[in-house]
């Protein structure tokens, strides 16, 4: 694809404009920075990879993957402001999904140690972990919030924090995870999911990229659950002082 | 009070701050050992608050809490929480049958509930056996009360809180919960400390009260205090109430 041909794509973006403009949907500024963002953001990272895979340097894969990191980390952690200490949790989580994904990956020879597949993988994982923890943080706030009677009657009654905070932890956890879940059950059916399509279009044999979409789906699934759980197990300690009481929520 | 009974709980000038706002001020007075304090005030006047710093869910800014005459910050939390027993103002029930929520505190400490330990309880509170087996959900509000205070009893605290238990209870229930009260005291020795709108239960029941107001500790002695008080606010208190 040429970039006069990106080019005259455009029209995809001034059709939802032009439609906004017309019903009075407000949605063109949206619109339009978001499609200003997209191009500026996608077109740094193809040059970045470019770069990266050129170079063949470990160092810059390492590089890469904190900065997915690091801007995985300041995305979600604006959900949490009310868990004390939420970025350093964030941080530990989305490095443990990375090494125990890669480490999988590669230490079994799945995938080969390279650019082109640490990369968008670890993009793949640490964005879903990244979705998966703002849906999870949203959830157990709201549950602290809703249940604090129940919470407060275990507690009074000689229960410990984990007992006391039990419900509303699992609740979250599940709630956070089903739409992962329910997803990949009809995966395929009525879309083909992205990661797939482009590499379909891109010329690959359809089983490649199918064996390659399973794979993405597997590691999602772990993802999901394992930041869920992992970042609820992390979070409700700090809900509570060593007097096993809970505390008010940090201001925003 | 004359001073021949001990302090189950003693407050040594005690305040407690909520996000910078005074909820306790200076709160300075004592609970006898094995008897009936009612607490009385208006709504907002930190009844509540106070059962809660008891109960170890929050504790003072300044000052001291002693219970038997040990340091509140002494007790280890799960250990003073089922010495000194609460049912709270809200009678939250957890989901699932009322027997579930009888067993709870045996459940949280991993153990079975004795049996026979429920139905002793439900009826205990005036409840028939059938409504063990009911979802806890269905209850009526005096009914939840009752079950709250059945589910704290089964610990067996050695002090116990009633925080307005009677409140959404008919006029028979209400006796019914007096005479229990009574009952556990004579029975257990339990020291019970029970906050009350009712100045008509304050006068009957207990035999000690405390008047709240504003976060302050304004009367405290015999309940018969009430009749006479001492205080402008408190006359006014208890003109208001008892119309
Ligand atoms: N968790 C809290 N955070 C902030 N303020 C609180 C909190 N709990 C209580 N308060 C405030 O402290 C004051 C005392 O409340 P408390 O519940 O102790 O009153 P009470 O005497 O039990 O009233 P009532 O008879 O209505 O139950 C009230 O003004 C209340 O708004
Ligand atoms: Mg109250």
């Amino acid at each position: 694809m040429s970039f006069l041909l990106l080019g005259l794509s455009l029209i995809f973006v001034l059709i939802p404009l032009i439609l906004s403009k017309t019903l009075n949907l407000g949605l063109e500024k949206d619109a339009f920075v978001a499609t200003i963002r997209a191009i500026i953001q996608l077109l740094a990272v193809g040059y970045i990879l470019q770069f990266v895979f050129d170079a063949e340097n470990f160092f810059y894969i390492f590089l890469m993957v904190i900065l997915i990191i690091g801007a995985a980390v300041q995305n979600a952690r604006k959900k949490g402001v009310s868990i004390r200490g939420i970025t350093w949790k964030l941080v530990v989580t989305f490095v443990f999904i990375e090494v125990l994904t890669q480490g999988i990956l590669l230490g079994l020879n799945i995938t080969p140690a390279t650019a082109q597949y640490i990369i968008p993988i670890s993009g793949m994982v640490i964005g879903n972990s990244m979705v998966l923890s703002i849906l999870f943080l949203n959830r157990f706030t709201s549950e602290i919030e809703t249940r604090e009677d129940e919470t407060e009657l275990i507690l009074s009654l000689g229960g410990t924090p984990k007992q006391a905070i039990h419900r509303p932890l699992i609740s979250s956890i599940q709630a956070s995870t089903i739409p992962t879940i329910e997803s990949q059950k009809t995966i395929g059916l009525v879309q083909l999911p992205g990661m797939m399509s482009g590499q379909i279009i891109a010329g690959a044999d359809p089983l490649q990229a199918v064996m390659f979409q399973l794979l993405i789906i597997f590691l999602l699934l772990t993802t999901a659950v394992v930041t869920s759980a992992m970042l609820g197990f992390l979070s409700y300690p700090t809900l509570f002082n060593e007097r096993m009481q809970l505390l008010k929520p940090e201001k925003k | 009070m004359t001073k021949d009974t001990q302090a189950a709980i003693q407050f040594s000038h005690v305040d407690y701050q909520s996000d910078g706002t005074e909820i306790l001020h200076n709160i300075t007075g004592w609970f006898p050992k094995k008897r009936i304090t009612t607490l009385v005030g208006p709504s907002g006047a930190g009844k509540t608050t106070l059962f809660r710093l008891c109960n170890g869910l929050i504790s003072p800014d300044s000052g001291e809490i002693y219970i038997d005459d040990k340091k509140i910050s002494s007790y280890e939390p799960v250990e003073l929480r089922r010495k000194v027993g609460i049912a709270l103002q809200s009678a939250k029930m957890v989901p699932g049958t009322v027997r579930k929520n009888l067993a709870l505190s045996f459940e949280l400490q991993g153990k079975e509930m004795p049996i026979d330990t429920a139905e002793e309880m439900i009826r205990l509170v005036g409840l028939d056996e059938s409504f063990l087996d009911r979802n806890a959900k269905d209850l009526s509000g005096g009914q939840r009360q009752k079950v709250s205070i059945a589910r704290t009893l089964v610990m067996k605290p050695e002090i116990l809180l009633l925080d307005e238990i009677t409140s959404s209870l008919d006029r028979v229930s209400q006796q019914e919960i007096e005479e229990l009260i009574v009952k556990i005291n004579e029975t257990y020795g339990t020291t019970i400390m029970w906050i009350t709108h009712n100045l008509r239960q304050a006068l009957s029941i207990g035999e000690y009260t405390w008047v709240m107001m504003d976060g302050e500790l304004v009367e405290t002695g015999e309940s018969s205090l009430l009749k006479e008080p001492q205080n402008a606010r408190v006359q006014t208190f208890v003109k208001g109430e008892s119309e």
